[in-house]
């Protein structure tokens, strides 16, 4: 056992400060590439339809079990102190500031942040970024920024539809099935529900996750060895740093977006 | 840029996306009344607001006329500044009077406003004196003690005297 040796003490903290300086640099350049990347739009579109569009079915039955079940939990915490009224309001808060975007970005890790991770990791150990490089095709510029901004793009769409759909299936839930009265689950709603401040803080947060959860993936798929286990334990990270950075991002968001 | 089958997909994407966006701002938020709501100011003193918040409602009659914008302490009269917006559509006489009442035994706090018989309106800025603090529910029980303590008191004392 020689973990305490200052030689690797020395040597562990020296390749965690690379990979975190390679990681800060790789993250500048992707969003200097903002520009070139939307020129060459065609890339991206086809990224945000790769991960965004397939990635629809899946958060759209996820918002609508989700609006579901808070409608149900929430209706027997209600009626007990008979303010079973304020559901939308309790189902529509829930989702737009916290389960939209954060349950949004856990799926969107899964769906599609692995895919990137498995397809970057395995263009790498075919050393198809290798052939790119050798052709004067900065890989970076060509398959990175794309799938960078793809993601960037999709999530907050996503996270949009999640809350959409899921308030509806509160709706569905609350009005339809048990019988609350729909003008009181739409008023007391509308009443305290805030554009800028619940559903556009929101939004903020989609967009935070979207940026963290695709830039984890992209930069889990480049980093990744060239080898089938490499990239195999690459996709598992990708899913792990993803989730755990998303929980860790929404409780400072939210403790500096909802507390006074 | 060529167009490919691609880019009717990710136009419906964004566009739906864009419309659950809209969806939330306008059905859950109801935007529109929002930028409607604009109305005017007054403020208001109060020894107690007890657990008043800001954008609490303002009712008459049991109908939401405004909002409380802010509350503030005022340490020259040691009392709390409550500035109120009344919607413009509503008008109330110059001697109104506020009380700050409690929905239902555990509800919210809200004020309520009560019309008075002046022929002048409150207008942006207006101060409105006539105002009742919050019922404090500890001190409440306090009066409630006391009272009681007293009148088990007063027979045992008149008995003291004869």
């Amino acid at each position: 056992m020689s973990w305490w040796r200052p030689s690797h003490v020395g040597y562990a903290v020296r390749s965690k400060l690379a990979d975190l300086g390679m990681g800060a640099r790789l993250f500048v350049r992707l969003v200097g590439l903002f520009g070139t990347a939307m020129r060459r739009f065609g890339l991206v579109r086809d990224q945000v339809h790769f991960l965004g569009n397939y990635s629809l079915s899946i958060i759209a039955m996820s918002g609508l079990f989700v609006g579901f079940v808070l409608a149900l939990q929430g209706y027997n915490v209600l009626q007990l102190y008979g303010s079973a009224n304020s559901l939308g309001l309790v189902v529509t808060l829930g989702l737009v500031r916290e389960l939209g975007p954060v349950v949004t970005a856990l799926l969107f890790a899964g769906r599609a942040g692995t895919s990137l991770t498995a397809e970057i990791g395995l263009m790498r150990a075919g050393e198809q970024l290798s052939a790119m490089e050798m052709m004067a095709v900065d890989p970076v510029q060509r398959i990175l920024a794309p799938r960078f901004w793809g993601g960037v793009i999709a999530m907050p769409l996503l996270a949009a539809v999640f809350s959409a759909v899921g308030v509806i299936g509160g709706w569905l839930v609350g009005v339809v099935l048990i019988g609350v009265d729909g003008g009181a689950f739409w008023g007391q709603m509308q009443s305290s529900v805030d554009v800028w401040k619940d559903v556009g803080n929101g939004v903020v947060k989609s967009v935070v996750f979207g940026v963290a959860v695709t830039f984890i993936a992209v930069l889990q798929g480049y980093m990744a060895k060239p080898t089938p286990e490499g990239v195999s334990r690459a996709t598992t990270r990708t899913v792990v740093m993803a989730s755990l950075t998303v929980l860790g991002l929404d409780f400072v968001l939210t403790a500096l977006m909802f507390s006074i | 840029m060529q167009h490919s089958k691609n880019d009717i997909w990710v136009g419906l994407f964004v566009l739906l996306g864009g419309a659950a966006l809209v969806f939330l701002a306008l059905q859950s938020a109801n935007l529109l009344q929002l930028n409607f709501r604009s109305g005017y100011v007054i403020t208001a003193r109060f020894d107690n607001i007890g657990g008043l918040k800001p954008k609490a409602a303002v009712r008459s009659a049991g109908v939401v006329v405004g909002r409380v914008q802010s509350i503030s302490f005022d340490d020259k009269t040691y009392q709390a500044r409550v500035a109120l917006e009344i919607e413009k559509r509503y008008a109330f006489p110059k001697d109104s009077s506020l009380k700050i009442l409690t929905s239902g035994l555990l509800g919210d706090q809200y004020i309520g406003i009560e019309p008075g018989a002046e022929e002048d309106n409150l207008a942006d800025g207006s101060m409105v004196t006539n105002t009742q603090s919050a019922v404090v529910l500890e001190n409440l029980i306090g009066q409630f003690l006391y009272g009681k303590a007293e009148q088990g008191a007063a027979p045992a004392g008149g008995g003291g005297k004869k």
